[in-house]
């Protein structure tokens, strides 16, 4: 069992654990602890796919913007009784079942389907080339301006959906 | 070297979890969580499809780029959303909210 | 004579030579070679956690020293409760003050939260301190990631969560509100300082600390000293420096967020304070101060990190003067502070930049001296500087026309709804 595979274990563990809590916590303020805890593992797995720049991103977006975002959100909707409501719906066990279902069949199909894979050494310069292709006009360019633009309008419609009067 | 198959059962894995709680959880907020769960997992089988196939292939990348920038998008407006339905309902229990019901 | 040549020789490149030492030591012991990287990463990384420990012992001292000093007092000092000569010794009885203070735990706290704050805020301080490059070379720094300053930006993004754990499990309304206000100030003041850092890697041209001290020929402080205000603004919020301390400001929210940790707990949140303090200095130096160089380091590498420390210890004072002499800000000023001034202010130094940075490379075909690029950008942060100067002046002059106005027409000298 080689380094990475460890690593990789570690990681993963982190990960399903804290996403197994996140349906399944009975506070509501823990289950956003563990979403940050599962954010955090999936930044691990992105170190091991050797693309720092998106553990980083990960950390900075994820953790630091959306998970406070989530835990505001919790904060600005809680009853007023204190106890915390029923988890789940009634519908519960064929959610399951559907879940299950589905994780059956896209195992299977990952597992025995022969990708192709070459394992290719990383390039030194693979930040340069992604920063590269998103403002090449023939790149990505298009994509990232919507993508500002996208930005932009949740921005001024998160604020105008819950602007008072 | 860690086997493909092994990061796209991890993120199959991921993405059934939040499939069991959009599906399963009362709470509209818990509901947003889950979603959250389901769009890690595809960008780690985006990053892991980018680095097995040919990583000098830029389009892996920032097609993950651009989920990010959607997956911010989409919390920020579903959040407005919920704080606003409490507002005006006292509720973000889904299963109550049913005006729109016959 | 000999032995002081080499005796020199030696010190010039000392930690370099130390550690080259201790290798030597432990090969001769039979560790293998992975053992022996294992065991020299684990010493670089203690050695790497403990300087920002150290540097915050001195810094205690040092801060309460000065400001009693500035404000016409004494501060620690060797006579009444003695805390050594010159007070030295005063950061040592705070730390023995705190540990034998009693653990309060309140009633009704989320415990696992509660406890694990503390905790998670000094790792997320001392997370940073594995790219900042104290010196020349690949030895004197943690580890020289491709991605250098985004870990860092993203390592003090990602730490704000603990503040909510602090003031959600806390189980008290004015811990939560402290907690969301430490966040809203956070979180708005991360976006100038991100904007200043862009700036300076548009530049520059890569995310890598050492690249970014490389390409320091001329300071960027005097090339582009809108950045490095705009950061160093921005820096002062978010470690919680006297303009912008709303955070723990004793008299107005209890101390905000942790208003219910006592003894060691507490301990922990002042030392982070300070560990804070250390880091987002380090990080201007190294952005804005040029880092380790200086004069006579190639000669002298040792002299490096010398200069590094010069460096970040007056980037330290100066916020030091603004903690001294400043009374606080509400919540509402800063957030305005933020949001309409510092974050246009910000995007309009990143457009300047970004035009200029490029007019440079394409107009001036061929090798342009870093002295005449930073000339450039210093001539267009001045531009930026007077328009910003013409604006905030104009939109001073209507304030003050409307006020007269409205007082004109309180006195009824004037027809109001004509």
């Amino acid at each position: 069992m080689t380094l990475q595979q460890i690593f990789f274990f570690v990681f993963a563990a982190l990960t399903l654990v804290g996403g197994l809590a996140v349906v399944t916590a009975r506070k509501l303020f823990h289950a956003a602890l563990w979403l940050l805890l599962t954010f955090f593992g999936v930044a691990g797995l992105y170190v091991l796919l050797e693309a720092p720049f998106f553990a980083a991103a990960q950390l900075f977006v994820y953790m630091g913007a959306i998970g406070i975002l989530i835990i505001f959100a919790i904060m600005l909707t809680r009853g007023i009784m204190r106890q915390d409501a029923p988890r789940f719906n009634e519908q519960w066990w064929l959610a399951g079942l559907l879940a299950i279902v589905l994780l059956v069949v896209l195992g299977w199909l990952a597992w025995q389907q022969p990708w192709t894979t070459t394992a290719a050494p990383i390039r030194e310069d693979s930040l340069h080339l992604l920063g590269l292709a998103l403002v090449d006009p023939e790149g990505f360019a298009l994509p990232f301006e919507v993508a500002s633009v996208l930005l932009v309008m949740a921005l001024i419609g998160a604020a105008m959906i819950v602007k008072e009067g | 070297m860690v086997p493909l198959q092994w990061y796209l059962i991890l993120a199959a894995t991921l993405f059934c979890v939040g499939v069991y709680g959009v599906l399963a959880r009362r709470n509209a907020v818990a509901i947003l969580m889950s979603v959250e769960l389901m769009l890690n997992a595809v960008i780690v089988n985006l990053l892991a499809f980018w680095r097995y196939s040919d990583p000098a292939v830029v389009v892996g990348q920032a097609f993950a780029v651009f989920v990010y920038a959607v997956a911010a998008a989409e919390v920020a407006v579903g959040l407005a959303l919920a704080v606003s339905i409490y507002r005006s309902r006292q509720t973000v229990d889904v299963d109550q909210l049913n005006l729109l019901k016959w | 004579m000999e032995f002081l040549s080499r005796l020199l020789t030696f010190l010039s490149n000392a930690i370099v030579n130390v550690g080259g030492w201790i290798e030597g030591l432990l090969v001769n012991l039979g560790l293998g070679e992975p053992l022996v990287s294992l065991a020299m990463g684990l010493i670089g990384a203690a050695v790497v956690g403990f300087f920002p420990l150290l540097v915050v012992i001195f810094l205690i001292w040092a801060y309460r020293k000065l400001i009693a000093r500035m404000q016409g007092r004494l501060g620690p000092n060797s006579s009444g409760t003695w805390a050594g000569p010159y007070g030295i010794l005063q950061t040592f009885a705070d730390a023995i003050k705190m540990l034998t203070k009693e653990d309060v735990r309140p009633q009704g706290i989320d415990v696992v939260p509660y406890n694990l704050a503390p905790i998670l805020v000094v790792v997320v301080s001392l997370m940073v301190w594995a790219v900042i490059p104290f010196g020349p070379g690949d030895a004197l720094v943690g580890t020289d990631l491709t991605i250098g300053i985004f870990y860092i930006l993203a390592f003090s993004s990602a730490g704000l969560f603990v503040f909510l754990m602090a003031g959600w499990s806390s189980n008290n309304k004015y811990a939560t509100v402290g907690a969301f206000r430490a966040v809203a100030q956070l979180i708005g003041y991360e976006i100038p300082q991100l904007l200043a850092v862009l700036a300076v890697v548009m530049v520059v041209g890569s995310l890598r600390m050492q690249d970014i001290v490389a390409a320091q020929d001329v300071m960027f402080l005097v090339a582009m000293p809108v950045s490095a205000l705009i950061f160093f603004l921005a820096s002062m919020a978010e470690i919680n420096a006297r303009p912008f301390e709303l955070l723990e400001a004793e008299s107005e929210l209890v101390c905000g967020y942790f208003v219910e940790y006592s003894g060691m707990k507490f301990g922990m949140f002042y030392l982070a304070e300070f560990m804070n303090t250390v880091a987002v200095a380090a990080i201007f130096t190294t952005l804005f101060l040029g880092g380790w160089r200086g004069p006579w380091v190639d000669q002298a590498p040792i002299l490096g990190t010398l200069w590094f420390l010069l460096k970040m210890g007056l980037v330290i004072l100066g916020w030091m003067f603004f903690q001294m002499t400043l009374p606080r800000l509400r919540i509402d000023q800063m957030l305005a502070f933020n949001w309409k001034f510092l974050v246009p202010l910000g995007l309009a130094n990143l457009c300047v930049v970004g035009l200029v940075n490029k007019g440079i490379v394409a107009a001036l075909v061929g090798e342009v001296s870093a002295w005449t690029q930073a000339g450039i950008l210093l001539g267009a942060n001045l531009v930026v500087i007077l328009a910003t100067w013409g604006i905030l002046a104009a939109s001073e002059r209507r304030a003050w026309r409307r006020q007269e106005t409205w007082q004109a027409a309180q006195a009824g000298e004037l027809e109001v709804g004509a």
